[in-house]
């Protein structure tokens, strides 16, 4: 049995402890806003946060994860309106939305290390999370404005 | 609309399906939906009359005033879960919070209204709804209006409608408190529909109503799905195209823990597993004898010998007129160009994907599908069973651009296959690599174009043959080919305005059969000939000496479409004005699907290659439902093209494809993706799609950019071969 912090919450699974994290979340934990996009680290639709930080779960054996919280796109915010999300409404950043759930993942992190993301740092942050559909340009506008909100939030 | 009648049931059993975790899946069922049913459509909970009311197939208003709207098509990206919404709610004045939408059963009653088949493509999906949606949101008005006039004893003639309310002076009864005695009313014949003047949605726009659950995971795409007894697939295929399973040894599969079983399937061989981990590690440690099957003797770099030979010949006719071998003969200056189109895999961000469950005799499916009533088809097929008892769920799609309209169902298939050998209750799983070797490429081509001009540089022959499979097959069940042409092998080529002025002109075809399945890809035919003529185009005023959109101009002097966006554009991008220093413009314009898309490609070579600054879109698409949806379509088509353009091919060497993931099949990401300047042309002309126009100007634009760069003509996809060091 593995035990696993997942959105705050405790789990206990029994998998092997190679099997990525990835499954763990979308298959014995019934987690599926994690998306499977490529499996290599390619794409970044698995990006979740392992102690705050952005990982690529199809390639972290659950082992990693033991002793960590694991955050998923379940967990980003409890009422659902990250300054991120509500960026992502406003703009209607998605198409077909299948990688959306990375992206905010990888988003979030960037936002959280730099409040102030320049468009540098964007592409940056963002170029490992692919978008078949093409709403790169959203998502860049979408995080500027989310930096926006975040800012107004801590100054009200 | 149809009338009601007793025999019309329409059952709606909502359900919920909460799972171990409190992950909740709804569903529907509709039991016994013919077409009268499902047209028509007073509901009948257990027998005792109306329970709702659903003046059609369209539309269902709950008492607690739901609206429940289905689609005829599916949710891809595209945005029909809310364009559609919006052309019902401009009629029904309901409240836009109450909307709740889903996608429809495979019943004819939602087949396409020009094509008789459910199918979301060709960029159809909102002028060809255009009526049907808002009058189905008329009709509905029409009968709430008469059912609260009743309830609040006024004539129908003093009352109005507003945000799901029928108000008459200072009375008002909401949609749902009548709903149920709507549902005993005739629906009217025939009702007017609102003239563009009062609209309050269309033209205007909303938030997409898919948003909400598409930033917080909650959005269910076929991989999602997920059921207690539900085990996962994942199949093992042949590593040459068209090979066939002999035998396999699966006994150090089954020793993985997990494995459940294995199974041999028509396409491969199945391990099934507690979940898809584990069938994964079991099928990397299976072994299967294949036969080598028709490709083993398959290379890209045969074809394209074979295709250049092809194409120097005249192929089938598909445009002709005067004579051009003699008018070529009489040309002042002759520009030719050999044009090479790869294959190319559509790769959604969502693998294909698939689940089935097999009980006794009928079956349910849960996908993300563009024709699901085809998949039903194929699968009753399969089973041996009838359509009737065959329950497709479509799912939000994660990606689609044509990849999940096989005729043969080919997913959808195999998962079938797989429940029928294993008589398991399996999703389906492929992975990016089975996804991206399984076939269904946009088909690869060779263009051979000779254009001659006059003394005036204008072109005066234009001799244009072209080789590739085509899509259509004679053989096929559906989209069977009539004649000889397959006319998405030439759209775009035959049927360009370019052609009007050139009085001798040949374009002839060549439909070559390859082992590799082909189908369309986003804007299909268009991929490539746009590309073909809009980089000749280019060349040809360059031969004239002439700048490319005076050139085009003159052209396209009575087209007035194509001229608007050309126009537009090329003010928006600030054509030959204050560029920066080293870069440099190109510019294409292209109708497909019925819209009139030009773009101007601003960049400049860095380090030897090419960089994209900046795109810049104007796009005629006639009435615009939702603005920022058309822009939102442009955007990504845009980076579609630029993908396409850059990056996308499929090779194959000895019947294997030699790509794997997105290592190797690359695609466009954020820090190269150039600023995109989209502008729509104010216009009443009919309308186009939106989805797929946007595609085709692109590449030919960055081609003819770069060329104003380097004096580089590229001929052959994709661009980047041209850069490597
Ligand atoms: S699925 Fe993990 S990066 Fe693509
Ligand atoms: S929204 Fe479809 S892949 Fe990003």
């Amino acid at each position: 049995m593995i035990n696993l912090n997942v959105n705050g919450k405790a789990f206990q699974v029994s998998a092997e402890p190679d099997m990525p994290l990835l499954w763990v979340l979308r298959d014995l934990l019934h987690l599926t806003g994690t998306k499977f996009g490529c499996g290599v680290a390619q794409c970044g639709a698995c990006t979740v946060h392992l102690n705050g930080e952005a990982v690529r779960s199809c390639i972290t054996p659950v082992s990693r994860a033991v002793g960590k919280r694991v955050v998923t796109i379940e967990g980003l915010s409890t009422d659902h309106l990250h300054p991120l999300q509500q960026a992502w409404l406003e703009l209607d950043v998605p198409q077909c939305g299948y990688c959306q759930s990375g992206q905010l993942m990888s988003a979030a992190v960037l936002l959280k290390e730099k409040p102030d993301p320049t468009d540098a740092d964007i592409d940056a942050a963002m170029s490992g999370n692919i978008c078949r559909c093409g709403t790169y340009p959203r998502i860049k506008k979408a995080i500027k404005e989310a930096a926006k909100l975040q800012k107004e939030n801590t100054h009200a | 609309m149809k009338t009601t009648t007793d025999k019309s049931r329409r059952e709606f059993l909502k359900s919920m399906a909460i799972l171990g975790s409190g992950l909740v899946i709804p569903f529907h069922i509709v039991k016994g939906m013919g077409r009268g049913a499902a047209a028509a459509g007073v509901a009948a909970a257990a027998g005792n009359g109306p329970s709702f009311f659903a003046p059609n197939a369209f539309l269902t208003i709950m008492p607690d005033n739901t609206i429940q709207i289905t689609l005829a098509h599916v949710e891809m990206g595209q945005g029909v879960w809310t364009t559609l919404p919006m052309l019902i709610a401009e009629e029904l004045d309901c409240d836009w919070k109450d909307i709740s939408v889903q996608h429809c059963p495979p019943d004819p009653a939602y087949n396409h209204t020009v094509m008789p088949l459910i199918i979301t493509g060709g960029s159809t999906t909102t002028w060809s709804e255009f009526d049907r949606y808002r009058k189905a949101g008329a009709t509905a008005r029409v009968m709430l209006t008469e059912a609260g006039a009743h309830k609040m004893g006024v004539p129908v003639s003093s009352c109005r409608t507003e945000n799901g309310y029928v108000i008459s002076g200072d009375k008002r009864v909401s949609y749902g408190e009548v709903a149920i005695d709507a549902a005993l009313l005739t629906p009217p014949k025939d009702v007017p529909l609102r003239k563009a003047g009062e609209w309050k949605y269309i033209g205007k726009g909303v938030k997409r109503l898919d948003t909400p659950e598409k930033v917080n995971g909650m959005a269910k795409f076929g991989m999602d799905v997920q059921y207690p007894g539900m085990l996962t697939a994942v199949v093992a295929h042949s590593p040459v195209m068209g090979g066939r399973p002999v035998s396999f040894d699966a006994s150090k599969a089954l020793r993985i823990a997990g494995v459940r079983k294995v199974v041999k399937i028509p396409s491969g061989v199945a391990v099934i597993a507690e979940h898809f981990w584990a069938a994964k590690k079991g099928r990397d440690v299976l072994k299967v004898t294949w036969t080598d099957g028709k490709g083993a003797s398959f290379g890209s770099v045969d074809q394209a010998k074979r295709y250049r030979e092809m194409a120097s010949t005249d192929g089938d006719e598909a445009a002709k007129k005067g004579d051009v071998v003699a008018a070529m003969g009489r040309a002042t200056k002759v520009v030719e160009g050999e044009f090479l189109f790869p294959y190319l895999a559509h790769a959604p961000m969502e693998p294909m994907n698939c689940t089935v469950k097999v009980t006794g005799g009928s079956c349910e499916i849960w996908t993300g599908t563009q024709m699901p009533a085809v998949d039903q088809a194929n699968a009753a097929e399969i089973l041996g069973i009838s359509k009737e008892n065959v329950k497709v769920n479509t799912m939000f799609l994660g990606g689609a651009f044509g990849r999940r309209a096989t005729p043969e169902s080919d997913f959808v298939s195999e998962a079938v296959e797989i429940a029928k050998a294993s008589k398991e209750f399996i999703k389906l799983v492929w992975t990016r690599e089975d996804d991206m070797k399984a076939g269904y490429y946009r088909p690869f081509f060779i263009h051979k174009v000779k254009v001659g001009l006059g003394a005036d540089g204008m072109p005066t022959a234009w001799h244009h043959n072209i080789a590739g499979q085509a899509i259509m097959d004679r053989e096929k069940k559906l989209f069977p080919l009539s004649g000889k042409i397959d006319g998405s092998s030439v759209e775009g080529v035959n049927d360009s305005p370019y052609l009007d002025s050139v009085p001798d002109h040949f374009v002839g075809l060549h439909s070559p059969k390859e082992v590799v399945p082909v189908l369309w890809y986003r804007s299909v035919g268009n991929t490539h000939t746009a590309y073909a003529m809009e980089v000749m185009i280019d060349a040809v005023a360059h031969a004239a000496g002439k700048d490319p959109i005076e050139y085009r101009r003159v052209l396209l002097k009575n087209h007035s479409r194509h001229l608007a966006a050309l126009n537009l554009a090329a003010e928006k991008a600030g054509w030959g004005k204050g560029l920066a220093e080293g870069h440099f413009q190109g510019i294409a314009v292209h109708e497909a699907f019925g819209s009139f898309v030009a773009q101007v490609v601003e960049v400049s070579i860095r380090n030897g290659k090419p960089v994209v600054h900046k795109v810049t879109c104007a796009i005629d698409c006639g009435l615009a439902v939702n603005p920022d949806g058309v822009v939102s379509q442009m955007e990504g088509g845009i980076v579609w093209g630029l993908t396409m353009a850059l990056y996308s091919e499929i090779l194959l060497d000895k019947g294997q494809v030699m790509h794997n993931n997105f290592y190797d099949y690359k695609v466009l990401r954020m820090f190269e993706t150039p600023v995109i300047d989209v502008h729509i042309v104010p216009s009443t002309e009919k309308m186009g799609g939106a989805g797929e126009p946007c595609v085709p100007p692109t590449a030919p634009a960055l081609a003819n950019a770069i060329f104003a760069a380097t004096g580089k003509r590229i001929f052959e996809l994709p661009i980047m071969k041209h850069f490597e060091v």
